[in-house]
Formats: C-alpha cells, sequence, structure tokens
C-alpha cells in the first residue's frame, strides 16, 4: 500500500525519536480521572496494542492523541514537536494522524470512492483524476474494486471497515489510531479486517490499536500496553504481557478473557 | 409484501401465479423455465388474504357512504342552507370570479417562487451562522438566535401589517411602499425564522462520529460542514422544509391585507361589489387545488428517502 513512503516532507524525525510520546498524560471529565500521569512511547514501523477492560480509557487516550479531546495536563509529542502545545495548529496535526473508529463512521451520502477521495482532494489538493487512481488501487488490493461505486449501506460490515481504514491512509498518515475495529463486526468478518492491518504492519505502518483481540495483539504487536483504570500498569513486549504478566489486575483480567473464551 | 421470501427462493412462479393473481399477489420476477407450482399451504394464504382484502373495501365503502349521507343531511337540513347556497355556492359569481381570481393568483405564485428562494437560503446561512462555535462569533450566535426566536413567535398577520403599513409611514426616502414588495419582505423575515429551526435541527441531527471522522481526516470546520454534515443534514430535512413551502403557498394570500391584488383580493372585490362570497370560496378551492401536488410530492419525497434508508420489510 506504500504507506510506508515518507509522509508530508518534514515529517521524519531526529533518528531514535518515537513517532508518538504521551508524558504523563491526564484527562478528566467532570470529577472523574479517566487517564491518569500516562506514559507512552511508540517508536517508528512499530505496532502498539492497547488493551484492558471497557472503561479503563482506551478511547479517550487514543481521542486525545487525535486533538479530539482536550488533555488536562502533561504532552503528547508527535515525531518530537508537542502537539497539545497551544497555538498548535490543530488541523494540521490531524492531518499526519488517521483514525479508523469502531463504528466505521463512513460518510453515507458518498460512494466508497469519495469516501476515501475526500481528504486527498480537498485537504491535500492531490487532483481527482490521480487521487481516484490511487483510491481505486488500494481497493483492488483488497478485492473491493468492484464496489468503488456503491454506497455504503451496501456493503458488509467488514467491507465498511476495510474501507474506512482505506480512508484513514489514503492520505498517508504518519501514525494510525484504531479503537477496537471489530467489535462491531460479525465473527466470521474480523478476520478480513485483521489482515487488512497485517498488511498495513507489513509495510510499516506505525500503529496504535484499542483490541479486545488478544489473540491478535500477541500477533502483531510489538509493545502491549496494558490500562486499568487510567493507568498504564504494565507495559511490554506481548511474550512478557501475555506469558508472564507481572501484577495481578493483569494476570486477573487475562484469566477473565480466558474464561470467555476469547484468549 | 410478505410473499417477497418465496418469489426470491423460487423464481419463474408466473406460470403458476398468472390469472388468479388479483392483489397482494406474487411481485414479477423474470420468468425462468423451471416450473413452480405454488403449494397447497401458499395458495390458502392468498385466498385468505384477497378475501380479508375484498372484506376491508366493503366495510370502507359502507362506512363512507354512511358518513357522507350523514354529513350531507345535516348541512343541507340546517335552516339557514338556501341562504348560505345563495351568498357562496353561487354559479354566476363563481364564472365571473374565476377569472379575476386566476389573475390574482399569478401574483401569489411568482411570490412563492421568489421568496420560497430567498427563505431557502437565508433560513440555511442563519442556522450556519448558529453553529460557528468560538467566542468571535459570540455576536453573530446571539443575533441570530434573537431572530429567529423573535419571529418564529411574532404573528405573520402583525408582521405583514407592521412592514406594509408602518414602513410607508417612516417616510424613508428609497425606501418601497410598494404593498408586494413590503408583504414579500414580511413572508421572508418571518418564514426564514421557521426555516432556519428546520435547517438547525437537520445540522444537529447529522450523528457526531462524522464530524469526527471529518476532522480526524484533517477537514476544516468549514470543509466538514460543507462536504459531510450539510449534505446528510438537507437530506433529512426536505420533507420539512417542502412542508414550509406549502404553507408559505397558502400565507402568500395574507400580501391582500395590503392591498396587492392577489387571488384574495380579486375575491374580495366582487365580494364587497355584489355582496356575494362565492369569490372566496372560489379563491380557496383554488388555494386547496395547488397545494394538494404540492403534499402529495412531499408524502411522496418522504416515503421515497424513508424507503431508501430503511428496509421495513412488510410492516
Ligand atoms: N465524553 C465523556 N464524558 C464523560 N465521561 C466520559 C466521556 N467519554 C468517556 N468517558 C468515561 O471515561 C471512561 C473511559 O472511557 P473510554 O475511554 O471510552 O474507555 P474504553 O475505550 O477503554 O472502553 C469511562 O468511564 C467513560 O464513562
Ligand atoms: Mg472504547
Amino acid at each position: 500500500m506504500t504507506v510506508d513512503a515518507p509522509g508530508p516532507a518534514g515529517a521524519e524525525s531526529a533518528a531514535g525519536e518515537p513517532v508518538l510520546r504521551l508524558e504523563e498524560v491526564r484527562k478528566g471529565y467532570g470529577s472523574s480521572l479517566v487517564l491518569r500521569d500516562v506514559t507512552l512511547e511508540v517508536p517508528v514501523h512499530t505496532v502498539t496494542a492497547l488493551i484492558g477492560a471497557s472503561g479503563s480509557g482506551k478511547s479517550t487516550l487514543l481521542r486525545c492523541v487525535n486533538l479530539l479531546e482536550e488533555v488536562d495536563d502533561g504532552g503528547i509529542f508527535l515525531d518530537g514537536a508537542e502537539i497539545t502545545a497551544p497555538r498548535v495548529d490543530q488541523d494540521a496535526v490531524r492531518r499526519r494522524i488517521g483514525v479508523v473508529f469502531q463504528s466505521y463512521n463512513l460518510f453515507p451520502h458518498m460512494t466508497v470512492l469519495d469516501n476515501i477521495t475526500l481528504a486527498p482532494r480537498r485537504v491535500h489538493r492531490v487532483p481527482r483524476d490521480r487521487a481516484e487512481a490511487e483510491a481505486l488501487e488500494l481497493l483492488a488490493r483488497l478485492g473491493l474494486a468492484d464496489r468503488a461505486g456503491a454506497y455504503p449501506d451496501r456493503l458488509s460490515g467488514g467491507q465498511q471497515q476495510r474501507v474506512a481504514i482505506l480512508r484513514a491512509v489514503a492520505t498517508r498518515p504518519r501514525l494510525l489510531l484504531l479503537d477496537e475495529v471489530t467489535a462491531a463486526l460479525d465473527p466470521e468478518l474480523v478476520g478480513e479486517v485483521l489482515a487488512v492491518i497485517r498488511d498495513l504492519k507489513e509495510e510499516g505502518m506505525t500503529m496504535v490499536l484499542a483490541t479486545h483481540e488478544m489473540a491478535f495483539a500477541r500477533d502483531v504487536a510489538d509493545q502491549v500496553c496494558f490500562l486499568d483504570a487510567g493507568v498504564v500498569l504494565e507495559r511490554g513486549t506481548p511474550a512478557e504481557v501475555f506469558g508472564a504478566p507481572r501484577q495481578q489486575r493483569t494476570r486477573d483480567f487475562l484469566r477473565r478473557l480466558t474464561e470467555a473464551g476469547r484468549l | 409484501m410478505t410473499v417477497s421470501d418465496d418469489a426470491d427462493d423460487r423464481p419463474g412462479d408466473m406460470a403458476g401465479g398468472k390469472g388468479e393473481d388479483v392483489t397482494g399477489g406474487p411481485p414479477d420476477v423474470k420468468a425462468t423455465p423451471a416450473a413452480y407450482v405454488p403449494s397447497a399451504r401458499r395458495i390458502a394464504r392468498e385466498r385468505y388474504r384477497r378475501a380479508r382484502t375484498r372484506r376491508s373495501f366493503a366495510v370502507a365503502a359502507v362506512s363512507s357512504a354512511a358518513t357522507a349521507a350523514v354529513l350531507v343531511a345535516l348541512v343541507v337540513n340546517a335552516p339557514g342552507w338556501q341562504r348560505t347556497r345563495a351568498t357562496f355556492l353561487n354559479a354566476h359569481y363563481a364564472r365571473v370570479a374565476l377569472p379575476k381570481v386566476l389573475d390574482g393568483l399569478w401574483l401569489n405564485l411568482r411570490l412563492l417562487v421568489v421568496c420560497g428562494a430567498i427563505v431557502l437560503v437565508a433560513g440555511l446561512l442563519l442556522a450556519m451562522l448558529r453553529t460557528l462555535r468560538g467566542p468571535v462569533f459570540f455576536p453573530v450566535r446571539a443575533l441570530a438566535t434573537v431572530y429567529v426566536d423573535f419571529f418564529r413567535g411574532l404573528p405573520l398577520i402583525i408582521c405583514i401589517l407592521v412592514c406594509v403599513f408602518g414602513v410607508p409611514a417612516l417616510r424613508l426616502s428609497g425606501v418601497t411602499h410598494d404593498p408586494v414588495l413590503l408583504g414579500g419582505f414580511a413572508l421572508c423575515l418571518t418564514y426564514t425564522a421557521y426555516v432556519a429551526e428546520v435547517f438547525r435541527a437537520g445540522i444537529e441531527s447529522v450523528h457526531p462520529g462524522q464530524r469526527a471522522a471529518a476532522r480526524s481526516l484533517g477537514l476544516t470546520t468549514a470543509q466538514t460542514m460543507r462536504h459531510v454534515v450539510l449534505p446528510q443534514a438537507v437530506r433529512l430535512v426536505v420533507p420539512a422544509l417542502l412542508n414550509d413551502m406549502v404553507s408559505l403557498q397558502k400565507d402568500t394570500g395574507l400580501v391582500s391585507i395590503g392591498g396587492a391584488v392577489d387571488a384574495v383580493y380579486a375575491a374580495e372585490i366582487i365580494a364587497s361589489r355584489d355582496f356575494n362570497y362565492t369569490p372566496y370560496v372560489v379563491a380557496g378551492l383554488i388555494f386547496v387545488v395547488i397545494t394538494i401536488p404540492m403534499t402529495r410530492f412531499t408524502d411522496w419525497v418522504a416515503a421515497r428517502m424513508n424507503a431508501r434508508q430503511s428496509q421495513g420489510g412488510a410492516v
């Protein structure tokens, strides 16, 4: 998918600098603290899996990174530059970060092709014919070329989510955020979506994904973060977190998943 | 239609269903050579459905006839019926009034088209102003809100009276005294407020996830509005907008209070000269007649959009 081609000019950072860095990020709604001093580093070309119970703050963390939410304290750095600083051009930051949502959020009034080419054409000013040619090529790779002219409601959930992923990577983002992208899918459609994410990893896309698919996280992630009540309780390679969890709460969480047949 | 599952599974039931297919029969499907013989169960089901349709039809016909008879009897036996018929339903005056009323109607139609166009554009602009965020736009938002609150509450007839008689009284130089323009202006003032509310409701009912998706792609607030929110919002409110246009069409008749000779005023001229109210009835019926197609069109658009959005099935 050639998404690992260098992003917008100047996006490449100094060697060793992680693509994404969170420094003691704190975020609350009213009186309830949702993220408590979360610190995290996501090196280039790696996949970070966020795991944790429902309500542990995974979605909030991703929304903060994409500046859909404002952090209360701490800082978020993209390629070493703080994006939570005042006077940062938020639209410019969002242009460099792709997001895939649990509920797809495709634009229902646009065809698949228009969904994918909207941002390249309107935001990145790519001429229509080139944007469409690139979109069609991406669709063809996923075997979706014949659906280019279809409206999203004519697609299966798995097809919609794959289109949503294409829409997010069509602008060649520096970082891709995926929030439980298979949670709304029928079980037999999960595989086709995970396959796309695997391909993206092959091509070097830097990703952060919140997921309940533990087998997938174990397989594809370079780093696993266990979030519990807004705290990164445990962080390490899949082998460390799944194989030898240090914290009791991680063990409890994994045991509950095992009992539910999810691991 | 609940029989569609049969039709889907076994195309080619044309041969079997033909001839006896009255109402509620299977939808036409492409004939294929495979001979399909409907099961006894299906035949029984369809016979039952036809019987029920016939029965409903009979019940509806009898009940309508009875209701009509009672209404006619009530009206015709009313003590003042002869007088009423002479003053309101007089064929001679109807013939005299019709050409004049139709002349006046031309003004109503022009008002409808011009005011309708202005109202739709202004209403949309006003609705968008109300969604602007940020402290800079506070005065704009506040003004838009005050405007909508005021003109939605103000009775249209008072708005027209104030515009038509109040504006000329100011004796401002260069401002028109034409009752048609001033009346049309009053219509625009009031209807822009209605239409702005319709658009705002549409904008707010677009799912927030759509906005989040657009912003996360890097689209600006304005681009998100233009490419993602508005196209969906407008689709949602088309039926409500057409409704307001039907209503505007009727209310163009109110410009007559300023002396503009529209269909209503044309009727009034004849009525007050000859002391016969038949011209009003003629004008009223003409408004009804031109409103009905618009109402049906509104229903049709609404039904079509609903059908596209949800596959309701047999219910
Ligand atoms: N907009 C909001 N307002 C108030 N509370 C919220 C809001 N969004 C999320 N929360 C709360 O934040 C907590 C974390 O939510 P979330 O990040 O969605 O968790 P997860 O994605 O891990 O399931 C939950 O307790 C949720 O109720
Ligand atoms: Mg979540």
